[in-house]
């Protein structure tokens, strides 16, 4: 035992690069070498990691901007097109965007959420029916948020307590809700009567739409609660490593519970917005909602086995297949084409993170040690 | 000797070995991990027909010694001649073809395929892609009756046989593969005392077809029954090679394993121990098929110590008093006070804190920072109104990094980038902030370099001294017989013998470990 590392013996102060460190980290986990880890910067702590590949996204963006631009420069060269079309694009990227946002605490926190747009159907259908609109618009957005709350909690009660798997418990959710939200409205579209739900979606403040402030709001709020919450520590804790989570003393199973609650309260805003954005409400609405929002949260950068992710990473994730759709209809194209492109988009981000993280080039390792 | 192109070759027959020729030799075997030297030249010779004998102390290197044969790690300096050759297998199938099975502790089957899919499991007969299904049965039909389980149907699932079963269908791939050499880890551990003398009939038809067989044991009396000769390993190192299995004298054997060399660092204890109140009561304390009836008390300031083998209830008991599993009967107190049963958060909140055996899957998030990782515990103690506050986490996880000398300083550090003893630094450190009572340790210098190790001892002693009350699991007997005040001996889920830790030594320990089987053999 005389020549094994002598971790212990170096001197206190950590110098930025120091040999037994990176010694250590090479054996711990041969992807922190190749990873953004291996050096100390002041990104280290706080999810600076995620920041950095925000800013990759954020370079997206601008690729798709550039080839909007270069594709329909008759519209692009007008400032106000541009500003409107942002606008427009953001608009289109709200109701996803809050439902993704409840979305990426469910998988951050270990899970997975199928249910959420027939949450959305479910929440926008009871809102809309005729007994709940004479109360009002406050009865309203209360119901919807009541029914997506009350969904939520029996999809983590189910996952949390009675043990199903996430996607099990959540794919029984998605058919059900679905058939109560028809059951409810008798397969009939329902017309929203009401000016002041209907109002939020054609309303503007100082020239951006309510939607949009909605939107910012729920970004705003999930990113706090995710990273200045003990709600948000814990969440990152239960997904990382659940074990170790319930070892120090976390409640895992009731912070399960309130994951999914959270994500139904998420879909219950969001059937407020979709039903003021149609002026009505029918079990059909939301389609597909859940691939949208789960394919944002990937690309966003979150780790489907939960443990890490970024709140604006999935924001910029909804953006840029806002913005893709965008593209294409600017363009003239078919919604097909489109949707060949976003599957690639998927693989392709996952590609790039794993490149990353050197899960790639751990894999050519393996490969050349089994070959050898 | 037959070579190397005659094992490579994939005729049906097996390649021939004369018994009594040295197949395996292996000359100063070193294989080291960060921090941790596992192997520190090992010799071992073993000979065709023969059943060798392994015998070490938890951590004397065993399991390494295991995963080069079986070309999971490679060693990093030493040969291994096998047949006659150099060889330095590059991954398991590489050790397979050359002829080296291994048979692990935790059968590597496949529970959802037959016996034969299993059998031949990676190395299916084909013609044009497709499996040969008839050839593949009968082929394993008759290496099963060679193994004389000729009653196991080859298309019966893996899944429906006993545990016995299985452990044929793990030799019977072996012998599909045309091993000479099967090394078995523990294979009696899995059975039950009457499955145990049906496995050594199927070792001795092996040994009579010319195969060599490792085998690893704790029970001495199955070493005098079924061994011929034995090596014992102890730190990484054989400290005796080839002694006869059945004539050599146990007290013998036992100073073989004991006595390390590992410069075991202990801090002084203190003259006058003060002890305190009772802390922790536990009373008759039962889980079925882990432990039972198991009774015990610490007191704040002290130390006590469990000792046993790995699979002897130790951590099961440690994770049932924490409450991270659920006691049938028996109870839990803390400082007179009844613990709700299976409640982690009962046991946290009444002062208890635990460093669980596998620190990277049941304690750290890898990827988090340190402070992160210490404040795990009590981040929302910082919290004001459930905002939580990164500044003062930051201080006081800086503060134990102090106190703990934890190197790398900078607590926004990923835990990952650590080594094995500053991760344990981090799980301990944990329980440091707050008011921990009582700390549950599990293990807590295994994967840890001898400096950190004595830095960890010292640490356990400060906490203990500031009256906190310590309850300590090792494999090593040497660390518990040091540091504990108490020492209680468990083996096969039970108690058998608590005693103040300078009234046992490790011979006596180790004697009451493996007991029985020990004594028995030494009448033997």
């Amino acid at each position: 035992m005389t020549d094994s590392p002598p971790t212990t013996k170096l001197p206190a102060q950590s110098p930025p690069v120091d040999p037994a460190e990176t010694e250590a980290a090479g054996h711990a986990a041969p992807a922190a070498v190749a990873g953004p880890t291996g050096g100390l910067s002041w990104w280290h702590g706080d999810g600076g990691e995620g920041a950095k590949r925000n800013l990759a996204l954020i370079g997206v963006l601008l690729a798709l901007f550039v080839i909007g631009a270069a594709t329909r420069w008759d519209l692009y060269s007008n400032p106000d097109w541009v500003w409107a079309n942002m606008l427009s694009i953001l608009k289109l990227a709200s109701v996803v965007g809050v439902v993704t946002v409840g979305m990426t605490f469910v998988i951050i926190g270990g899970g997975i959420d199928l249910s959420v747009g027939a949450i959305v159907a479910l929440a926008g259908v009871w809102c809309t029916t005729v007994a709940t609109q004479s109360f009002g618009a406050g009865g309203m957005i209360f119901t919807a948020i009541i029914v997506g709350v009350a969904v939520g909690l029996v999809n983590g009660t189910l996952i949390a307590y009675g043990r199903l798997v996430p996607f099990i418990a959540t794919l029984a959710m998605l058919v059900a809700a679905r058939g109560l939200a028809a059951e409810i409205s008798q397969k009939q579209t329902q017309i929203s009567q009401n000016s002041t739900i209907n109002g939020i979606a054609s309303t503007d403040l100082l020239g951006i739409p309510l939607l949009v402030y909605i939107l910012a709001a729920v970004v705003a709020a999930g990113w706090v609660l995710l990273n200045r919450t003990t709600f948000g520590r814990r969440t990152v804790a239960v997904g990382g490593n659940p074990e170790a989570a319930r070892l120090a003393g976390i409640n895992v199973r009731l912070h399960t519970l309130l994951l999914y609650a959270l994500s139904g309260l998420c879909c219950g805003i969001a059937a407020i917005m979709l039903t003021a954005q149609a002026t009505s409400a029918q079990a059909a609405m939301a389609n597909l909602y859940e691939l949208d929002a789960i394919a944002a949260v990937i690309i966003g950068g979150t780790l489907l086995s939960g443990g890490r992710g970024t709140i604006i990473g999935s924001l910029l994730g909804v953006i840029i297949f806002a913005t893709i759709t965008n593209l294409f209809a600017i363009n003239g194209l078919s919604t097909e084409a489109q949707n060949m492109v976003k599957g690639g988009i998927i693989v392709a981000a996952v590609l790039i993170q794993q490149v990353q993280f050197g899960t790639l080039s751990q894999f050519f390792r393996r490969n050349r040690l089994t070959t050898s | 000797m037959t070579g190397h192109d005659a094992v490579s070759g994939t005729g049906g027959t097996p390649v021939e070995t004369t018994t009594g020729e040295v197949v395996l030799r292996l000359t100063d075997v070193v294989k080291t991990f960060p921090g941790v030297r596992a192997l520190d030249g090992v010799q071992l010779e073993v000979r065709a027909g023969e059943v060798h004998c392994l015998l070490g102390q938890n951590g004397a290197g065993k399991s390494t010694l295991i995963k080069v044969l079986a070309g999971v790690h490679r060693q990093d300096s030493g040969h291994v001649e096998w047949r006659g050759g150099r060889v330095a297998f590059a991954n398991p199938q590489a050790a397979m073809r050359a002829g080296i099975a291994t048979i692990y502790q935790e059968l590597d089957l496949v529970e959802d395929l037959s016996v034969a899919e299993n059998a031949f499991l990676g190395h299916e007969p084909r013609r044009l892609g497709f499996i040969r299904r008839g050839h593949m049965a009968s082929r394993t039909r008759e290496i099963l009756g060679r193994l004389g389980h000729a009653e196991i149907p080859p298309g019966r699932m893996v899944r429906a046989l006993p545990a016995a079963g299985k452990q044929v269908v793990s030799m019977a791939r072996a012998l599909s593969h045309e091993a000479r050499l099967i090394i078995m880890d523990e294979p009696s551990a899995v059975l039950a005392h009457d499955e145990v003398e049906n496995l050594f009939r199927i070792i001795r038809e092996l040994t009579a077809q010319g195969i060599a067989v490792i085998y690893i044991s704790h029970r001495l009396e199955e070493i005098r029954e079924i061994g011929d000769r034995v090596t014992v390993l102890k730190d990484g190192r054989t400290t005796a090679a080839n002694l006869p299995a059945r004539e050599t004298p146990t007290s013998d054997l036992v100073s073989r394993m004991t006595g390390r060399d590992i410069e075991y660092v202990f801090p002084d204890r203190p003259a006058d121990t003060v002890v305190g109140d009772e802390l922790l009561q536990v009373d008759g304390l039962t889980r079925s098929g882990e432990f039972a009836d198991v009774s015990l008390t610490v007191r704040a300031g002290e130390i006590v110590g469990i000792a046993g083998l790995v699979g002897s209830g130790r951590s099961e008991l440690l994770e049932t008093i924490y409450g991270a599993r659920a006691a049938e009967t028996g109870s839990v107190r803390m400082a007179g006070r009844a613990l709700r049963p299976g409640s982690v958060g009962a046991a946290v909140k009444a002062g208890m804190g635990m460093a669980p055996e596998e620190r990277k899957s049941q304690a750290l998030l890898l990827g988090e920072p340190i402070y992160r990782n210490v404040t795990l515990a009590t981040f929302a103690r910082y919290a004001r109104f459930g905002f939580t506050d990164m500044g003062r986490e930051r201080a006081e996880a800086d503060r134990i990094a102090e106190s703990l000398e934890m190197r790398p300083r900078d607590v926004r550090r990923a835990v990952r980038t650590l080594s094995g003893g500053n991760q344990q630094k981090v799980v301990v450190g944990r329980w440091l902030l707050g008011d921990t009572k009582l700390l549950l340790l599990d293990e807590p210098t295994r994967g840890v370099d001898v400096g950190a190790r004595a830095e960890l001892y010292q640490v356990i002693r400060q906490l203990a001294a500031q009256g906190v009350g310590v309850l300590l699991v090792s494999s090593e007997v040497p660390e518990v017989l040091g540091l504990a005040d108490r020492v209680l001996v468990m083996r096969e889920g039970r108690v058998v013998r608590t005693a103040p830790a300078d009234e046992l030594d490790e011979p006596t320990v180790l004697d009451l470990v493996m007991a029985g089987s020990l004594m028995e053999g030494a009448a033997a």
